[in-house]
């Protein structure tokens, strides 16, 4: 739920503007260079990021600990209510445990490489993204490569090891289909939440002082992800299962691999749709980061 | 005396006139919990159906109570670790507060109580007003519980303004504090119950939660509010929170002593 301040967001401005400015300069020169030497300019940012992160050492393993402590919480709140009511919304712990983990690991990992988008006031408080303006680059692609956070590794770990446990303990029959619905639904978590990032990072241009807003479908959304959705009252379905589409990251996918039929307006053959929500989710992203973008006028400097 | 108190005064006030500055910030805050509040009702009811009317001690309508007065205290007790002391510590803008003929902790203190003493207006009574509309909430049978209960919500505003005081002073020692901030935000919440009460926790890890001054941020007042004890039990639970008080306030002196002695501004 409570997210950690950025890593001296101000440090990374000038990081990156650097690196990026040293990078980009043969993409200039060459205007028919092939794929790779576009990449290069993002690789020499990232590269640079997390060098930077992981030079002053003390404090990256204070990011890590606190990280995976912050992860070992949340799993801890789902376990409490589990210990105290045994069966919540038709799962048990073990089956509960598979939906933490996909839901979980796929926010984390969207979190390591999206988690920045939307902190945009800092960036636009900074007149970062008008360097961004002055560099032969899509906008939306040097903010997501302008920042990787990776003390996130500690927090996947937390998810990827409930979903492991999760699978072990339950009775999951291993066809090649269920393979396949693993694999493209964490996909498509990971995508989803990414997407929630960046339509964040769009509605940030409107609200600035509102940042805190965007919490309610980012971390709220996580919050709601992690959840059996069969406790949730129809209006929340709606949101949080369809508009949102929070069920699709974790609770839906696990139906399916439990053989578990779903709640009113949530059938489990929807555990298959993963991949639609991702489309959905990313449309809505763009269109909030183009609607931003679009009300933007510069930040005076 | 009198001079002292209303320099204090005006410091609550000039807090309480400060967050009111920032609506949108507040009605975003509003959204925020909003939302988790909703859903925390999804679970929490959930389980405590599922468990057969009662849960660690609560019922559906104590439940409600719990989550709306703990989502309202929100915006009112600090469980991120950042504030605004810590900043001046480490930018060296404390050596001007040092030079105040006022107690540091005392004033940061009482500043930071009057900003979440005002947003309990936007933040904490719509949710209230939500959560007794939507849900339903059950409240003391007695005035005196309620005047009790109001009473340790207060005490808990401004224990959370001092404990967060003690990890800001953790800056006269280390450059970088953020790491101690971290720890304190991850475990400070679920400790003081802000997800699920700590009486649905397994007792060893309730007895943990009741070691720390954490409870007293926020489960207690909820705990009188919510009609789980009697007068005798309010009692007890403001002693400990008094006793909380005198601890986090005289390290806070302490630790506040020995860092001026070891205060080192760089710079011109």
């Amino acid at each position: 739920m409570v997210e950690p301040p950025a890593v001296e967001p101000l440090a990374a401005v000038s990081a990156v503007a650097s690196a990026a400015v040293a990078a980009s300069g043969p993409v200039v020169a060459e205007p028919v260079a092939g794929w790779r030497d576009r990449l290069r300019p993002y690789r020499a940012v990232l590269a640079s990021r997390a060098r930077s992160q992981l030079s002053y050492r003390t404090n990256f393993v204070l990011d890590l600990v606190s990280s995976l402590l912050s992860a070992v919480v949340e799993l801890a709140e789902v376990w409490v209510v589990f210990h105290a009511a045994t069966r919540l919304g038709g799962l048990e712990f073990r089956q509960m445990l598979l939906v933490f983990g996909l839901a979980d690991l796929a926010f984390s990992l969207a979190d390591l490489v999206f988690g920045h988008c939307d902190r945009l006031p800092t960036y636009l408080r900074a007149g970062m993204l008008d360097v961004f303006y002055l560099r032969p680059q899509p906008l939306l692609a040097q903010l997501i490569t302008s920042e990787v956070s990776l003390r996130r590794l500690a927090r996947a770990s937390v998810g990827l090891v409930a979903l492991v446990v999760g699978l072990v303990l339950c009775d999951i029959d291993w066809r090649p289909a269920a393979v396949v619905l693993l694999v493209s639904s964490l996909l498509s978590g990971v995508a989803v939440f990414a997407a929630l990032f960046v339509a964040a990072g769009g509605l940030q241009f409107f609200l600035v002082d509102g940042r805190e807003m965007t919490n309610a479908f980012v971390y709220g959304g996580r919050y709601a992800a992690t959840q059996p959705a069969s406790v949730w009252g129809r209006p929340l379905r709606l949101v949080f299962g369809f508009f949102v589409p929070m069920a699709f990251t974790g609770y839906l996918p696990a139906l399916v691999l439990l053989g578990l039929p779903g709640p009113v307006w949530l059938p489990g053959w929807l555990g298959w749709c993963a991949p639609v929500a991702a489309v959905w989710a990313w449309s809505v992203a763009l269109g909030c980061w183009r609607l931003g973008v679009r009300h933007y006028q510069g930040g005076g400097g | 005396m009198r001079v002292t108190v209303r320099v204090y005064w005006l410091l609550l006030a000039a807090g309480f006139r400060r967050q009111a500055t920032y609506r949108l910030a507040a009605l975003s805050g509003l959204v925020t919990n909003v939302t988790f509040g909703l859903l925390k009702v999804a679970v929490l009811l959930g389980a405590v159906r599922a468990a057969g009317g009662e849960v660690g001690g609560y019922d559906v309508a104590q439940m409600s109570t719990y989550i709306w007065l703990s989502q309202a205290m929100l915006g009112s007790v600090n469980f991120w670790g950042a504030s605004e002391f810590a900043e001046r510590i480490k930018d060296g803008q404390v050596a001007v507060d040092f030079l105040r003929p006022l107690d540091v902790q005392a004033a940061t203190v009482t500043v930071e109580v009057g900003q979440g003493l005002f947003a309990f207006l936007p933040r904490g009574v719509p949710q209230l007003a939500i959560g007794g509309l939507v849900v339903g909430m059950t409240w003391p049978r007695s005035v005196v519980l309620v005047v009790l209960g109001v009473v340790s919500l207060l005490m808990a505003v401004v224990i959370s303004a001092a404990t967060v005081y003690l990890v800001a002073t953790a800056g006269f020692w280390l450059v970088e504090t953020r790491g101690v901030q971290l720890v304190y935000m991850v475990a400070s919440g679920f400790l003081a119950g802000l997800f699920v009460p700590i009486s649905l926790f397994p007792r060893w890890l309730e007895l943990v939660a009741q070691a720390t001054p954490c409870p007293s941020m926020l489960m207690y007042p909820v705990t009188i509010l919510a009609d789980r004890v009697d007068v005798a039990g309010a009692c007890v639970l403001l002693a400990v929170q008094g006793f909380w008080l005198v601890v986090v306030g005289g390290a806070g002196q302490v630790l506040t002593r020995a860092g001026r002695r070891r205060l080192e501004i760089q710079g011109g």
